[in-house]
């Protein structure tokens, strides 16, 4: 107990456990800073939603921002679908969306699966093709695509809005490697069981293939939700018009009402928020694995 | 099939011809497999490509009863002598010049915070990962409430600088592009975070209690192993966001009271892009910008091969 050498190691110990949960502390003081900085914005939008039109702008200085009075419910809500047709444009949105989305699953994944496993003439030719592809970004191909689609009468469409965005590179050269790291046995192993490519696709590979499948619903539906440039260019009416183009109508015609305004993207905010809040480790391996193509 | 295995011996030349057979039906379905995919590709993506390239030499229109003519290079000459696409493209650039080592920096930043083994890590990398799944429209109009001269932006700043520094930062020339960069930052950043994230975590631990052993501090160790050891995810991170920053559209397009404005200060090649090809309805035009951008995002994706390659060779 007399011991020194052990005392003073303890001072040392104790000394540098609490240098240790000071820049604990220190890293928890500047995490939370951070989380009010990435959140403050989305919070003024929740709260603007449910507050009176006129307040919004006048609270908008201060602490005020964030308390919702005077109260007024969904009133916005109603009142931002009855003037941007809210509900309409939502509707389009999930059409268009899930469409992108769900036919992309299908032909993306059969391209990736080709590429990787099937041998046929012209595989490494399309590969290279695909790499080359993915560079090419949509703004450098939308003027001469608003040429091709004006000519063809397809303005104003549903379609015009979601077949330019089925087949994506990114996602068929997604789909494409992650067949080629998996191993090819279970395949085999079907296709001596006398199953035919389809079936083996059907029954063994594309269950397999789920969390690839989750990564590029994820990304593609975050991708396609907030579409701006090319509706701008390709719809004109509320009628096919994607949510985000609604946001327009309340700047062109006064009076301009906050709380709808804010109602209005929250709305447009929440579907997404919603389904990342559910699938978050998910959300942030698909986008991490969109970066490792480099 | 099994039939023909089981009653007679599986010599060379039946397997041999079961095995073209074989190869035939893969490469039947291979095309099948392929075919929508190569249509829409081709459609969408390769045959507007190769348009661009013909319709920038032309003097196309939109809607137009008059005949197509080659114009040679009248559209590039046009638009590289034009005032507002070089005032667009300089914005561009001075948004590169700001927003990359900013948000490059920023996001690394995150990614180490929330890589430490602490309690609550997941959630504050939920909470600086939420402006991405942010629809950008959005966003732009929030911050429009949130930069309004008497804001909450403005509140803050006169708070921390004592009324020194408030300006109206949408309506003004100096501060509107600030103002959207700063709100790209925001929508950004947790992005760029994740990549690194993922860098970080590839870096082997080994490195750093090695490090550690001789003696390295927590910078000389951020400096030797950190840095070296996510280089590829730099890089890629930069690019991106460099390229990231030549599409900037959508807030330059809500935030304003005029797109671009006040004054052209936030005209950027996108919104130069739209407003000749769909706003003026000059496709010819509209495809030279568009073949311009694209060489701009071209050399910029060869610049970042290069630099990755190095490093493959090195180790």
């Amino acid at each position: 107990m007399t011991a020194e050498p052990i005392a003073l190691d303890e001072v040392k110990l104790v000394s540098m456990e609490k240098q240790q949960r000071r820049n604990l502390i220190i890293q928890y003081i500047l995490m939370v800073l951070l989380a009010a900085f990435f959140l403050f914005p989305l919070v003024f939008m929740f709260i603007a939603a449910l507050k009176e039109d006129s307040s919004v702008l006048s609270d908008s200085d201060g602490i005020g921002a964030f308390i919702p009075t005077p109260w007024v419910g969904l009133d916005n809500f109603t009142s931002a679908a009855d003037r941007a047709s809210l509900w309409r444009v939502f509707f389009n949105s999930v059409i268009i969306s899930s469409f992108i989305v769900g036919l992309g699953l299908i032909v993306n994944s059969l391209f990736g699966y080709a590429l990787a496993r099937l041998r046929f003439r012209g595989r490494r030719f399309l590969v290279a093709m695909i790499v080359a592809l993915i560079i090419i970004p949509f703004e450098a191909l939308a003027v001469p695509l608003l040429y091709i689609t004006a000519e063809l009468g397809w303005l104003d469409t549903y379609h015009v809005q979601i077949l330019p965005f089925v087949a994506n590179p990114l996602f068929i050269y997604l789909f494409y490697t992650f067949f080629l790291n998996v191993p090819v046995s279970l395949e085999e192993a079907a296709r001596v069981d006398g199953a035919g490519p389809v079936r083996t696709f059907m029954s063994v590979v594309a269950p397999l293939a789920r969390p690839a499948y989750a990564t590029m619903a994820i990304l593609g539906f975050l991708f396609s939700w907030g579409q701006f440039l090319w509706p701008v260019m390709v719809t004109r009416g509320v009628g096919v018009r994607p949510l985000p183009l609604g946001i327009g109508v309340f700047k062109t015609t006064p009076p301009v009402q906050w709380g709808d305004i804010m109602a209005y993207a929250a709305l447009m905010t929440l579907p997404l928020l919603i389904i990342f809040l559910i699938f978050q480790r998910y959300f942030i391996q698909g986008v991490a694995s969109s970066g490792v193509k480099g | 099939m099994t039939a023909v295995r089981s009653t007679s011996e599986p010599d060379k030349r039946s397997l041999k011809r079961w095995r073209s057979k074989e190869k035939r039906s893969d490469s039947k379905v291979a095309w099948a497999f392929s075919t929508p995919a190569l249509v829409l590709l081709g459609a969408f993506i390769i045959l507007p490509f190769l348009l661009a390239f013909y319709l920038s030499f032309t003097n196309q229109r939109l809607i137009s009863p008059l005949p197509t003519r080659f114009v040679g290079l009248d559209n590039y000459t046009e638009t590289l002598t034009s005032g507002s696409f070089w005032k667009g493209f300089f914005n561009n650039v001075w948004f590169v010049v700001i927003v990359v080592p900013v948000q490059t920096a920023f996001a690394l930043w995150l990614a180490i915070l929330v890589n430490r083994r602490i309690p609550g890590r997941v959630f504050f990398r939920t909470v600086f990962f939420m402006p991405v799944v942010t629809v950008m429209a959005a966003a732009a109009v929030i911050w429009t409430l949130l930069f309004n001269a008497n804001g909450l932006v403005n509140a803050v700043m006169e708070t921390v600088t004592f009324g020194a520094f408030s300006p109206d930062w949408l309506n003004s020339t100096t501060w509107a592009l600030p103002a959207m960069m700063i709100v790209g930052i925001w929508q950004g950043v947790g992005f760029q975070m994740v990549i690194l994230l993922a860098a970080l975590q590839d870096v082997p631990e080994v490195l750093y209690e090695a490090a550690a052993i001789d003696g390295a501090s927590r910078w000389d160790q951020f400096v030797n192993v950190t840095l070296p050891g996510i280089r590829n995810g730099l890089i890629f991170v930069i690019t991106v966001t460099t390229i990231l920053a030549f599409r900037l559209f959508d807030q330059v397009w809500i935030m304003p009271r005029v797109p671009g404005g006040p004054l052209d200060s936030t005209r950027t090649m996108m919104l130069e892009l739209v407003e000749t090809g769909f706003g003026a309805q000059a496709i010819g035009k509209g495809a030279a910008i568009a073949v311009i951008f694209f060489v701009i995002v071209l050399a910029l994706t060869l610049i970042q091969r290069r630099f990755i390659r190095e490093e493959g060779e090195v180790t």
